[in-house]
């Protein structure tokens, strides 16, 4: 079992992105540093946009994720509703 | 003793106004615009460690490509003055204008009101060209590759992006207009309809140039130079918004817009070289004319189907107005109608 | 041909994934007036096989209306900053002076790697068969070439106050130094499509990317570096999109025929080897460059490489890859190249475009704390001579060049695997000439192509024969210095870009700027 793992800049466009990680992701951790938000998880994490919109009240495209994104680790999957990380091992 | 701790009224002078290589080109005491930092003596010329295993015959950047001669490439500019923030704000502004039209003709159902025979005749039409487009793509990805001096290579990069992007407009509206099945019957008269073969080979054929600033000239300058008046001044701001397709036009509008901008980028990257020697001026200028005469008669058989018995008259009108303009950059092409 | 009328009110709304195939592979076509293998040359001699191009997944599906709206967003932010940053002369706020010769090494040794990037994917955005991958490559070749901009823009106001900035493409191409990053990139270029992909892509942008970006970003927020730290966060957005390239490129080749598994074990044992050697430079930044410490270089290496790289390549053991042959020896090395490099550049800084200094008490407190098992042993004693010399007016200069590696280019300053106080280097005889290599691994990568890498220019040996020579008047001058006209030769401001921090221009700057406005004119 390996940690996948995300990192935004931290600021207020990517807030709820991070919020919506930790609610539907219970293993993930979060760590911050100046200016970033690291996200580890076991195995596998999932980004859901129903759960992004119901943080921000508004529509969220999930292909917005890559203004603030910084880096990933593992095996990504994504369509219109989920953008998955996840190590096949 | 004053207690003023206001650091702005300190005068904190630099030491240099911008890196060594801009200022060997505009003057050491001037301060330089974001263009000439992001593109001047960017590319690197010396003590290339290795040969390109894919090409042993040349350095992995070498002026030797092509045979037109520059004492300096970076003589060529680009009057847009694009780097590429300049170039991707630009063109996020044109995408939300194209994300506008398409809201306004999606959202009052305007295609379901065209008549579904002049539907159908505007994609078979149009959606070849995505193809074209396509073309277009490679080969400024080529430029882009194999070319000299960042003044000539970047904007080619650039060019080659917007290629996709009208090529990926075209596939907007086509999905607009029709759907999958309409795209796959566009791709199959690419591949196969008898009016498509002469530009579907002189595109293939230009795929196979290996000078970069032949394929310029070919593709940019003399192809798109008739194709897009063609297109989209005569056929669909024309012949198409005539017949009450003017949604067409809007669906479309980023492509001749596109097509007049860059134009001036293409004609100052032809003017300057064909000026700087007679040689230059003898090589661009037979590309120019034999380019012209073949991408004239691949689109012999489209002006005929886009424009019916006006076509020929149209394409020949298109070539008077490209030679013209060949002339005006003191290119040797046509002959003078007096 | 075309539907019939009531299916068109609205276009059929076609799923991402079919969508993004009509906006890119279902654009090309196979060439029938001329030959594919005329069209797309370089696609076979590598000995990569395809079967299938449409295999290829591209997960980020990026079309370039979506593109333009990202990324134009992007830079509309970092031009503000980057703006706002001149206008306030935001040089004032890093932590200390000595902290800009961290950035001096990124921009010459980082940012022409860039450019580099840019041509080389725009290579084999227009070589690859599929239309997939080229897509994807164009795109990386554009944002290369923001990269390469963004950082020339954000870097210009401190290339107007600072020195060691002003000429980086002159000193990437002659200054001995720089060809490490020249080597490693012209040597991925020159190469194949497939293997440019799986130097660049896999092993770089994907293995080891974090170790350069997060060090350098990192250092530049903890040391009120706004410019560096905003470009470097943008640019990193680009970064994810190309690690995710790197990882479907080497599944797809592994994938698509298993003759191709040896071919690329062979590229990832060469490039993450290479590219391990070119971080080097990084390791030193880290932890001997920034006023203000984040991690060490060993904490970053067990955070991104080992745990990290440990996952990836326990996932890609089902393809029959295994873990790159020098692996054991680049996380031996953690403990000692970032000292070793150090050391190199501080006696070797009359010859290089930026400062060096010795770390100040807390520094050694820190590093004594990040290094127990050989800081105190192998590395400090030798910082402690250069102190006592320092403090007696003989601050150590070595009045050579020193020796690099035919292959990655460092000078031979590593130690043999396991036996620290033991310099590594290995020999190889070609054709009657002797070549000289800082380890097995890149004596390794000699004898796999010595054709290649016989070619190699060694910037070392110039002063000595490849270029002007003095004459034998110039020798016999009694002020002949040797050195001025070589720095001259390479842009190199002589007493302004080069030598100790202590007693630079830099510092003496810097100094009158933070002055307190009271003092200015006593």
């Amino acid at each position: 079992m390996s940690n996948v793992f995300i990192a935004f800049q931290a600021n207020e466009d990517s807030r709820p992105i991070v919020d919506a990680i930790l609610a539907d992701n219970p293993r993930a951790s979060a760590v911050y540093s100046p200016g970033l938000v690291k996200i580890d998880a076991p195995d596998s994490l999932t980004i859901k946009r129903a759960t992004i919109e119901a943080h921000t009240g508004g529509s969220f495209d999930l292909q917005q994720i890559q203004i603030n994104l910084v880096t990933l680790s593992g095996h990504l999957e994504e369509d219109e509703d989920h953008f998955t990380l996840s190590w096949k091992h | 003793m004053t207690n003023n701790v206001d650091l702005h009224t300190r005068e904190i002078r630099p030491l240099r106004q911008t890196y060594t290589h801009v200022a060997e080109y505009i003057g050491a005491d001037k301060p330089a615009t974001r263009y000439q930092e992001a593109t001047l003596g960017a590319q690197p010329t010396a003590n290339f460690h290795y040969r390109p295993t894919w090409d042993p015959q040349h350095e992995l950047y070498d002026a030797s490509r092509t045979r037109v001669k520059l004492k300096d490439w970076y003589v060529l500019t680009d009057p847009r003055q694009f780097y590429y923030g300049t170039w991707t704000m630009s063109r996020a502004r044109q995408q939300d204008a194209v994300e506008a039209s398409y809201q306004f003709v999606e959202s009052r159902g305007f295609v379901s009101k065209m008549p579904s025979d002049l539907v159908g005749r505007i994609c078979s039409q149009m959606m070849p060209l995505r193809h074209v487009a396509w073309g277009g793509n490679m080969n400024n990805t080529f430029i882009c590759a194999y070319g000299y001096g960042t003044s000539f290579t970047a904007p080619a990069l650039f060019h080659a992006l917007d290629h996709l992007g009208v090529a990926q407009y075209l596939t907007r509206l086509g999905l607009t207009l029709g759907d999958a099945s309409t795209l796959e019957a566009g791709r199959l008269a690419w591949l196969e309809d008898p009016k498509w073969q002469l530009l579907r080979r002189h595109v293939e054929d230009s795929f196979v140039l290996q000078d970069p600033f032949e394929l310029f000239v070919a593709q940019n300058l003399a192809l798109d130079g008739l194709l897009y008046p063609l297109v989209y001044d005569d056929y669909v701001n024309g012949r198409l918004a005539g017949m009450g397709a003017t949604i067409v036009a809007m669906l479309t509008a980023f492509m001749p817009e596109w097509h007049q901008e860059s134009a001036r980028w293409v004609d100052a990257v032809v003017k300057v070289a064909a000026a700087e020697s007679t040689e230059n001026l003898r090589l661009i200028s037979d590309w120019a004319r034999d380019w012209a005469d073949r991408a004239q008669g691949s689109l012999s058989p489209i002006a005929e189907m886009i424009l019916d018995q006006s076509g020929q008259e149209a394409l020949s009108g298109v070539r008077d107005r490209f030679d013209a303009r060949c002339r005006k950059l003191g290119l040797e092409v046509g002959t003078k109608i007096t | 041909m075309h539907a019939p009328v009531n299916s068109r009110e609205m276009s059929k709304r076609l799923s991402l994934k079919e969508r993004y195939v009509a906006m890119t592979r279902g654009l090309a076509w196979n060439t029938t007036y001329q030959p594919m293998e005329k069209v797309f040359p370089f696609d076979r001699y590598e000995g990569i096989r395809i079967h299938d191009w449409d295999l290829w997944e591209d997960p980020f599906r990026l079309t370039m209306d979506t593109y333009w709206k990202c990324q134009g967003e992007k830079d509309k932010k970092l031009y503000a900053v980057i703006d706002a940053f001149a206008q306030n002369n935001g040089h004032l706020g890093i932590s200390d002076g000595r902290y800009v010769n961290a950035i001096k090494l990124f921009i010459q040794g980082v940012t022409p790697v860039e450019y580099g990037a840019h041509r080389g994917f725009a290579h084999v955005g227009r070589q690859f068969v599929g239309a997939g991958p080229r897509v994807a490559c164009q795109m990386q070749a554009v944002d290369e070439l923001r990269h390469f901009q963004t950082e020339t823009h954000a870097m210009s106001h401190y290339n107007r106050h600072f020195h060691g900035m002003h000429a980086p493409g002159q000193w990437f191409d002659n200054v001995w130094y720089l060809s490490v990053p020249k080597s490693f990139f012209e040597d991925a270029f020159t190469s194949g499509p497939f293997e440019f992909l799986t130097a660049i892509s896999f092993s770089f942008e994907y293995v080891l990317t974090n170790l350069l970006f997060v060090p350098f970003m990192s250092g530049a927020a903890y040391n009120g570096d706004m410019a560096t730290v905003t470009f470097g966060f943008s640019a990193q957005s680009d970064e994810s999109r190309h690690m995710t390239l790197g990882i479907e490129c080497i599944k797809f080749m592994l994938e698509q025929d298993p003759g191709n598994v040896p071919i690329v074990q062979r590229w990832i044992d060469k490039w993450f080897w290479r590219g391990y050697r070119l971080l080097t430079l990084v390791a030193m930044m880290q932890d001997y460059m920034l006023p203000r410490k984040v991690i060490s270089w060993k904490e970053a290496w067990e955070m991104y490489a080992e745990a990290n790289g440990g996952a990836l390549f326990k996932d890609l053991a089902r393809y029959g890859i295994r873990e790159p042959r020098g692996w054991k020896d680049a996380c031996e090395g953690k403990e000692h190249i970032s000292h070793q490099a150090w050391a190199l550049f501080y006696q070797y800084t009359h010859a290089a475009a930026f400062h060096t200094w010795l770390p100040e008490s807390a520094e050694m407190e820190w590093l004594m704390q990040k290094y127990p098992s050989t800081f105190v042993e192998y590395y400090r004693p030798r910082l402690e001579q250069w102190r006592a010399q320092n403090a007696q007016g003989r601050r150590f200069y070595n009045m050579t060049l020193p020796m690099q590696c035919r292959v990655c280019q460092m000078p031979m300053i590593f130690s043999e695997p396991g036996a620290p106080a033991t310099i590594c280097m290995r020999e190889s005889v070609h054709s009657g000439t002797t070549y000289h290599f800082c380890s097995d691994h890149c004596q390794s990568i000699f004898a796999a192509e010595p054709q290649k890498f016989v070619q190699a220019r060694l910037l070392v040996r110039q002063p000595q024969g490849d270029k002007r020579e003095p004459t034998k008047a110039d020798g016999e001058r009694p002020d002949f210095d040797p050195w001025q006209p070589l720095l001259a030769e390479w842009e190199v401001e002589s007493g302004a870009d080069n030598l100790d921090f202590e007693g630079s221009v830099d510092q003496r700057n810097r100094a009158a700027w933070t002055m307190p406005v009271s003092e200015v004119g006593t």
